[in-house]
């Protein structure tokens, strides 16, 4: 006898409670592959080993087994022991009666008892139906024996012990034909030829995975088959099989025969609802049942492939592992009220050797439907996706993978697509996002900063984090200049394969305060909060303080009550608090306003003579066109300030920053307009202004672009005849964009008003941290155009009117607090042990 | 907290309770070492090394609630109740405060 897969060591045995003294439900499930047991290790974790007695009918004498990797077993590249679920162990100690090898045959629903072939009777309170599929041997001549049973030689390719007896017979055999040109049968001909067979597969549609993939993907997957060796027989039926005492070869409908001496029949399943229809439970194509899985039984459930679900019945494992959570949430009663509304199935497998993806539809249905499609034969890689208003519905990836993860969340949860769209097929940046996550070694850095490996990313997911927040905080990947973010995300969705959990905390505007930004907006003006504390009194859990919220709290509180904001120094970043930014060694910057990089030479006597003064250990030119003075000890900055007499630079703050200019047309010999005055027009209006992230900006006389306007996150550019074009969602500094041309616009005046309006549609909508290259892209060029030129949500006059506050509430921080400290010891050295500066004297 | 009480313990006084403004962090010498002290919203005291154990930076002008204090360089977090890290650097070392008639009394 063949050996038991996942079976109990010799002796031990089980004790069993009385049945008559057991108060729990008796919970009886027929049917122990993927879905049942799956559905039972549910219950059980929703702690149902309490309330239920459980049995389950296995009609396999074996364990729980993986059946999806019947496929490596029979190549020989997993072993049987390899693929085990649940052993026999796993049920006796999880206090389960597990009746393996015990077919049942009837259920009768009004005694609510389960008659098997065994002869025993067994009642119960809930019946759960995951009785599964067959393989369907299509009507053919001479493929069963009088008896009824396959010609020996003749295989389903659906259990262990098929897989066993297909593997035993490699060792004598030579010639192979596989029937189904699916997943199975493609499958079943790759193991089989790398056991040495040379092989045929006919099918009996005009493509292959024709399920799957549409005809030009199917024939390029073809190719690829061939290439391997393996003989392709497309659109032709097998009438006839060869052979008395075992099979000798097969009979096409058009005449050709082909030898063999084993064939593989995996030509489709069909449902195991034979127990249903003599329990007389409602039937179609498979076992009906409405949203709570139940049957028109109200005691009776089917999951799985033997479910017929609002007219759909699924053959993937994703589905029916959907069905085991909610009707375990259903009978446990963790939620009563638990509904499966049907499944959006991706599939992402290797069949042949070839990466295969596939969700939703693989061809458009309505006329504007946008369908996109790469074709690269020569390569075997064929991509298409489609949209339908604005959403993905269905994508097949063949040949290359690499974007799975992305597609897969935009299909499963909706998510904005990017307007490029051939974006969703390739990878047009430069950067390392370009090599597909799952090509990355284990070992290569993916957040510079804090020198996270996508080896310590994989790692924290299969620790247990369930979502790319969790694995931010345990790793602190992308906790830094967070230009990584979206790689670490890319990473965590490839590393979970799909097993990931929405993470709620990704909508809020901080983690402290549940709610999104537009909802936390309004409770902060309905409750009339003006202060951080206040925030947290009124909308934390349990009123609770956050330290990595307050930064981003004070900057809502500032944008939304301008003037009328309290302040409370606490709730500031240390950088706001004393108006620098903060070194490695503990001192500070301090960066004078130069508006739009202009300066003269009594400034410059100034800034100098401060350094002397100071022993500043360093002067630098910045990026920003300003004067940085590096190395300040904190206690020295009033004084400083003091002597310099200049406004703040805003050089450390979320806010904006500066506006680079060129020489524009006073001296440059191609300037087309007054870049120059236009940049200190812009810096004098909008200095100081408070907002998600840093904003930089610049403006150039020409096209030449000396100032860099195309990569700022507001960029101006002369036209020439008064003409400005304005670019929005720029960026040259941990990532790389050139921004998106908003409008080409008349005179400076309309500058200064598009400028400030979208950048306060910016303030209002962006996340916290969120620069305008990402925040540009996720709302839509499209969109932001519609809102701020065509005032398409009627909201551009509250735009004006909000960042007006703003301007108006400007004041310069270093002339205030250089005459009176905001707070005791605003400037009191936070190591007064250590000699400061630490930093080179240059 | 009597007076007795503080005569038994190795209590230094290293300034005013009003020295640090409410939610924020001050840095005091308490027998030749520098120690953090924050005064929390709640009115709850806490101190700590003043150096983070991380890369050197200055704690008192991290952020805090009432769980944690976040160090201003890396954003490394410590927990109050045992100074460890969040977020799997070193812990740091925390001492007993306390309020004693206006007066910040550490423990070091």
């Amino acid at each position: 006898m063949r050996a038991v897969l996942g079976a109990r060591l010799a002796g031990t045995s089980t004790l069993h409670l009385d049945d008559e003294l057991d108060p729990r439900g008796r919970l009886v499930v027929v049917g122990n592959g993927m879905a049942g047991a799956r559905f039972v290790e549910e219950v059980l974790e929703r702690g149902g080993g309490e309330q239920f007695r459980i049995t389950v009918f296995g009609d396999e004498p074996h364990g729980n087994y993986n059946r999806i990797m019947l496929s490596p077993v029979l190549a020989g590249e997993s072993h049987e022991d390899d693929i085990v679920l649940n052993s026999h162990d796993w049920y006796c100690d999880n206090g389960i009666d597990l009746r393996a090898g015990v077919r049942v045959e009837r259920v009768d629903t009004a005694a609510k008892q389960v008659h098997a072939a065994d002869g025993s009777v067994t009642p119960y309170d809930h019946l759960v139906l995951a009785t599964g599929s067959y393989s369907f041997i299509p009507p053919m001549a001479g493929v069963r024996r009088d008896d009824g049973e396959l010609l020996p030689g003749v295989y389903g390719f659906r259990t262990i012990d098929e897989t066993r007896a297909m593997l035993e017979a490699t060792g004598r055999c030579t010639r192979a034909v596989v029937m189904g040109g699916g997943l199975l049968g493609l499958e079943a001909a790759r193991a089989l030829q790398g056991h040495g067979l040379q092989v045929e597969l006919v099918h009996a549609m005009p493509w292959l995975m024709n399920a799957q993939l549409d005809a030009e993907a199917g024939a390029i997957l073809k190719r690829s088959v061939e290439e391997l060796g393996i003989g392709v027989h497309l659109d032709v039926l097998a009438t006839e099989v060869l052979g008395s005492d075992h099979v000798e070869g097969v009979l096409l409908k058009d005449g050709r025969r082909l030898d063999c001496d084993l064939l593989v029949v995996a030509a489709g399943v069909r449902p195991h609802t034979d127990v249903a229809v003599r329990s007389g439970l409602e039937v179609e194509r498979a076992i009906v049942v409405d949203d709570q899985l139940r049957t028109d039984d109200p005691d009776v459930y089917a999951i799985g492939e033997c479910a017929q679900h609002r007219g759909s019945v699924y053959g993937l494992v994703a589905p029916a592992w959907e069905h085991a959570r909610v009707l375990a949430d259903v009978l446990t009663g963790t939620d009563p009220g638990a509904e499966y509304t049907g499944s959006r199935t991706a599939t992402k497998l290797k069949v042949v050797g070839v990466d295969v993806a596939v969700m939703g539809i693989n061809t458009p249905e309505r006329d504007d439907d946008e369908f996109l499609v790469i074709s690269e034969p020569r390569r075997g890689v064929h991509l298409s996706v489609v949209i339908r208003d604005d959403k993905l519905v269905g994508a097949t990836l063949l040949g290359d993978t690499r974007k799975v993860a992305f597609l897969t969340q935009a299909f499963d949860r909706g998510a904005p697509l990017p307007e490029e769209r051939i974006r969703l097929l390739v990878d047009l940046s430069d950067g390392v996002e370009e090599v597909g996550v799952a090509d990355m070694p284990a070992d290569s850095q993916v957040c510079n900063c804090n020198g996270v490996s996508k080896g310590d990313i994989c790692g924290a997911v299969a620790g247990g984090c369930g979502s790319v927040g969790e694995v931010m905080d345990r790793t602190r990947a992308g906790k830094g200049c967070g230009s990584c973010k979206s790689l670490v995300k890319q990473i965590v969705e490839w590393a979970a394969d799909g097993d990931l959990a929405e993470d709620p905390a990704a909508s809020y505007y901080v983690p402290g305060i549940p709610m999104p930004k537009p909802e936390l907006m309004r409770a902060i003006r309905e409750h009339d909060l003006r202060s951080v504390s206040a925030v947290f009194a009124a909308l934390a859990p349990g009123g609770k303080d956050d330290a990595r919220s307050k930064m981003g709290l004070t900057s809502l509180l500032k944008m939304v009550w301008g003037s009328d904001y309290i302040p409370e120094k606490d709730a500031e970043f240390i950088n706001d608090r004393v108006h620098g930014n903060i070194q490695r060694d503990g001192t500070f910057s301090v960066v004078p306003q130069m508006k739009g990089g202009v300066t003269t030479p009594a400034q410059l006597r100034r800034i100098a003579d401060v350094a002397e003064k100071y022993e500043v250990p360093m002067v630098k030119v910045t990026g920003g066109q300003r004067i940085d003075l590096l190395g300040v000890r904190k206690e020295d900055l009033p004084a400083m300030w003091n002597d310099l007499g200049m406004p703040s630079g805003y050089a450390y703050g979320k806010s904006f920053r500066t506006v680079k200019t060129c020489v524009g047309s006073d001296f440059c010999r191609f300037g087309l307009d007054d870049s120059t005055q236009l940049g200190i027009d812009l810096e004098t209006r909008f200095q100081g202004i408070e907002s998600p992230a840093k904003m930089k900006l610049a403006v150039v006389g020409c096209p030449r672009n000396c100032a860099e306007a195309y990569v700022k996150d507001v960029g101006v550019v002369a036209v020439g005849n008064g003409r400005w074009e304005v670019y929005i969602g720029g960026a040259a500094g941990a990532s790389v964009r050139k921004g998106d041309l908003l409008a080409t616009v008349e005179g400076r005046d309309a500058v200064m008003t598009l400028a400030g309006r979208f950048m306060q549609y910016y303030r209002e909508n962006a996340n916290w941290l969120e620069r305008t290259y990402d925040f540009v892209p996720r709302i839509g060029l499209e969109r932001i155009k519609a809102v701020l030129l065509e005032d398409s949500e009627g909201i551009c006059a509250d735009l004006d009117a909000g960042i007006q506050r703003s301007v108006d509430a400007y004041t310069d921080p270093w002339g205030q607090d250089a005459k009176e400290a905001a707070t005791p010891g605003q400037f009191r050295p936070a190591l007064p042990l250590v000699a400061l500066p630490k930093v080179p004297v240059r | 907290m009597s007076v007795a009480d503080v005569a038994t313990a190795t209590g230094v006084v290293v300034g005013r309770v009003d020295d640090v403004p409410p939610g924020e962090g001050r840095t005091f010498v308490a027998g030749g070492e520098q120690v953090a002290v924050f005064r929390l919203r709640e009115g709850s005291l806490h101190a700590t090394q003043a150096a983070c154990p991380h890369a050197g930076g200055p704690l008192a002008d991290g952020q805090t609630d009432v769980d944690v204090l976040v160090c201003p360089l890396h954003q490394y977090a410590y927990r109050w109740s045992d100074g460890a890290s969040t977020s799997g650097a070193a812990p740091v070392r925390v001492f007993p405060v306390r309020e004693v008639d206006g007066d910040l009394v550490v423990d070091v």
